[in-house]
């Protein structure tokens, strides 16, 4: 027998790999996924497939493209989960040149212009988001009306919407937080009563039980220790103390509930599917909770006071770039560091 | 009951300490020959003081100790000395050593063993001597030379002696059969150490995986009033000395100092058998308990091992079969490091032979990109990011190693037991830390022929700058009988004035001096 010189640890952790934090990442944003669906049709199911196959084809090109061995970083399912964070934040229905812009840019110069996985120091999804929503405003904002099954779009008018892409003004409409945006001036109660077919318990039909299912799927990640409390409490915590402090009986010149805020658009989503991103966030518990409150802050005001109705996007990639200053300044107190108080 | 706390992080790997039925010790047939290295502690080698071809008697003294920090070395059994040459020896780095090798004869004759008559009347620096004569080292797996820690007591004193039981490393369960075996033993070490450092308590600290032990220490405790039994829930690496005393106290040892600075010593339930053996019965330290397991041996257990058996013997015993493993462990699967030959003797601080089959500890996975995750973070119990310890290690950026306190890691491979990109953390941080040291050591020694350049500019400028002076006298001199004539007279009594003066001149100086 040859003997093998091996550095210790000896053992590893059963069953931990990135490939399956990846897995469990996806399988998380299942209940997600199943609520929009259910109210806007198969749209968003079909912005996934079509992504993550364009996804995994980007990747190859960059990962052959830079002399990579490109069969295993494939198989780390990263560039999936990439292109599934991407698509559930795109419209239902989106056409394809648009997912194709949104993707190439994502894996391209979200991720491997920097060296490819973990060298990232910005969010490559929410990359691909912004240069998506800055560039192609009116594509970007055409959500389908929510109507629940059998109202909604089939696989076939998703399919048409893909790949010969016409407007789809019968069955678009504006979010809540659009309606918000451009409704300044009457109470939100009112607001909710005017378009009544949108009004739902908390934020509008549809809405708050896709973030209620993205908050189920983003706290069995927690409880798998995929990723800590500190940066969705920090970023849920922040935005819920901004939409306290500016609440104004429900006015929708004023900021809005906190529950309107916490279960409105992309909230729950950014907060544990977003933001969790360890590769572009801050390092330690502490960091990441500062973190999250930076991106709850900048929700909030863009939200309230910026020309967009909604801001996960902008301020992640706001708070990316602060990452590396809040690590500067949030290191744990190691082990024996600690001044001992000294009896004179 | 006394309180307990929790420390940062940890883990919980499979424990499998079933599989080496701890509680029992096997003796060990008597190995034809023994390879003892001179240097099985940290510190300076022992001096061999034996010669090829002498005969040696079990419990004589072979290697004699060199310098302050250092043990002496003796032979476990009778014998003749047949090479005292360099051999692998088990490093982590794989490193050789000199070597004495005896080929035993079998009869296993030693001298007379004396002890002391009575160890409570002793003075403390005679029972220092016995002990660091008896080559006892720390039997836990460092290896530092126990009499330099029980003298190391600062300022404070020691209050508080910790029997360090725990034994967290999977499969080892070396400790857990003395404590179970030996308890009275134990506890009668234990009554010397802290009579030698004074302490007034003495913790016997046992992890909660281990209640037989717990037990055996319990009953045996009851002899000693300053005695107490703690156990602890099951955690890695709660056994690290630092983390213990966190446990226990709720206190930290300060960076860069060690448990005496706080007023804690640790020894090893071995290491305090080895003592009370040491000053009662005057018996050197030439046999430990270590423990023979992992998969791929048929008959895995404790074995009571003489120092300097061949690795290879002991596997031999336990029924190994070489073609079921890749890789023979000398400690445990988390801080332990593989040999790579079987002719390497067990030392002192040899407490686990591990042989695992490939399958129960597959060979490791190919690295993948660090996603940052922080289950790395979650899992250090120094509080340490090591995500950002391998970034700077891999950027070779010494400042920010240090400013993220690498040199509190204690390689304890929790962060490289987690990690799902399966990176060798540990590794990293080993060379990271290497090239730190050898970094210091290389400023010292530019600092110091800075120094030297500097001064002999210094003396160089100055010898300039004297003959230069010189020279402006002798010109101005010149000039100065150029211009007042040509009177040889007058010169000659102005040049004997000018070396009265000059004598009076350093007359003085030197009076002044």
């Amino acid at each position: 027998m040859s003997l093998m010189h091996i550095s210790s640890p000896h053992v590893h952790k059963p069953v931990t790999s990135v490939e399956q934090v990846m897995k469990q990442v996806l399988l998380a944003t299942l209940p997600g996924v199943a609520v929009l669906t259910w109210f806007f049709g198969p749209g968003t199911l079909v912005n996934i497939i079509f992504g993550s196959m364009l996804a995994m084809g980007f990747e190859a090109w960059a990962l052959w493209l830079r002399g990579k061995d490109f069969k295993s970083p494939l198989k780390d399912h990263s560039v999936i989960v990439t292109a599934t964070l991407l698509c559930i934040a795109l419209p239902p229905y989106s056409p394809w040149w648009l997912i194709t812009v949104g993707i190439g840019v994502s894996v391209l110069l979200g991720k491997h212009v920097f060296g490819g996985l973990g060298y990232n120091p910005f969010n490559p999804a929410m990359v691909g988001y912004v240069v998506l929503l800055v560039s192609f405003p009116l594509q970007m904002s055409s959500w389908t009306e929510p109507r629940g099954v059998g109202e909604v779009p089939g696989l076939l008018d998703a399919l048409t919407a893909l790949f010969a892409p016409a407007s789809y003004d019968g069955v678009t409409a504006a979010t809540p937080l659009d309606l918000f945006r451009q409704n300044a001036g009457m109470l939100f109660d009112d607001l909710m009563i005017a378009k009544s077919e949108l009004a739902g318990p908390i934020a509008g039909i549809g809405w708050d039980l896709v973030n209620l299912a993205f908050l189920a799927g983003g706290i069995w990640l927690l409880r798998q220790r995929i990723f800590t409390w500190h940066a969705p409490v920090g970023m849920l915590g922040a935005l819920s103390l901004c939409a306290l402090l500016g609440f104004d009986e429900g006015s929708s010149t004023g900021g809005g509930s906190v529950l309107f805020h916490l279960f409105s658009g992309a909230t729950m989503f950014g907060a544990f599917f977003i933001i969790t991103d360890p590769v572009s966030s801050a390092v330690s518990n502490r960091g990441r909770l500062i973190f999250g409150a930076g991106v709850g802050v900048l929700v909030y005001l863009i939200r309230v006071n910026g020309n967009y109705p909604d801001a996960v996007a902008f301020g992640v990639l706001l708070l990316n770039f602060a990452a590396p200053f809040i690590d500067q300044y949030t290191q744990p107190q190691v082990y024996g560091t600690k001044k001992i108080e000294v009896d004179e | 009951m006394r309180q307990i706390f929790d420390i940062h992080g940890g883990i919980h790997p499979p424990e499998r300490k079933e599989l080496a039925e701890p509680g029992r010790v096997h003796e060990m047939p008597l190995p034809s020959k023994l390879v003892l290295p001179i240097t099985q502690h940290i510190g300076a080698p022992a001096r061999s003081i034996v010669d090829v071809g002498d005969v040696v008697k079990g419990g004589q003294m072979i290697a004699e100790a060199q310098g302050p920090v250092s043990v002496p070395v003796h032979a476990p059994s009778s014998g003749t000395v047949t090479a005292i040459e360099s051999r692998a020896v088990p490093h982590a780095s794989g490193l050789t050593d000199t070597c004495i090798e005896i080929t035993l004869d079998g009869e296993d004759t030693w001298i007379d063993l004396k002890g002391l008559d009575n160890w409570r009347e002793t003075p403390k620096a005679e029972l220092l001597e016995c002990v660091r004569q008896a080559g006892i080292a720390g039997l836990g797996g460092a290896g530092f030379p126990t009499a330099i820690k029980l003298a190391s007591d600062r300022d404070q004193g020691i209050h508080t002696l910790i029997i360090n039981g725990t034994e967290c490393e999977p499969y080892i369960s070396a400790d857990d059969t003395v404590m179970q075996c030996y308890a009275q033993e134990i506890v009668e070490g234990a009554e010397i150490l802290a009579h030698m450092v004074g302490a007034e308590n003495v913790i016997l600290a046992v992890e909660d995986n281990k209640p037989d032990a717990a037990k055996a220490m319990a009953k045996a405790a009851e002899a000693l009033d300053i005695a107490d039994v703690v156990t602890f829930p099951t955690k890695y690496p709660s056994g690290g000395e630092k983390q213990l005393i966190e446990i226990l106290f709720d206190m930290q040892v300060p960076s860069g100092g060690i448990p005496a600075d706080i007023g804690i010593l640790c020894q090893n339930p071995s290491t305090a058998i080895a003592v009370r053996d040491a000053l009662i019965d005057g018996k050197p330290l030439t046999d430990r308990i270590t423990t023979v397991t992992g998969m791929s041996l048929q008959t895995p257990g404790n074995r009571r091992v003489m120092l300097g058996t061949p690795i290879g013997e002991l596997l031999r015993d336990a029924a190994f079969d070489d073609k079921a493993a890749d890789r023979v462990i000398h400690g445990g699967p988390m801080m332990g490091f593989a040999v790579t030959d079987l002719d390497m003797p067990v030392v002192k601080i040899t407490n686990c032979i591990l042989a695992p089959t490939r399958t129960e500890i597959p060979p490791p996975q190919p690295q993948q990109a660090c996603i940052r995750c922080g289950m790395c973070a979650e899992a250090c119990p120094a509080s340490l990011l090591p995500q950002q310890l391998y970034w700077y290690a891999r950027a070779k950026d010494n400042e920010q190693l240090e400013r993220h306190n690498l040199l509190d890691c204690i390689e304890c491979g929790a962060c490289a037991y987690v990690c799902p990109s399966h990176i060798p953390l540990v590794q990293y941080y080993r060379s990271a830390k290497g090239a730190i040291r050898e970094a210091a050591k290389e400023k010292i020694r530019s600092d110091n022929s800075r120094a030297r350049f500097e001064a002999r500019q210094e003396r160089l400028e100055r010898e300039a700058a004297a003959k230069e002076a010189k020279r402006a006298a002798r010109k101005a001199a010149a000039e100065a009988r150029a211009k007042s004539g040509d009177d040889p007279v007058q010169a000659a009594i102005e040049r004997a004035k000018a070396k009265k003066d000059a004598q009076a001149q350093t007359a003085t100086e030197e009076k002044a001096q």
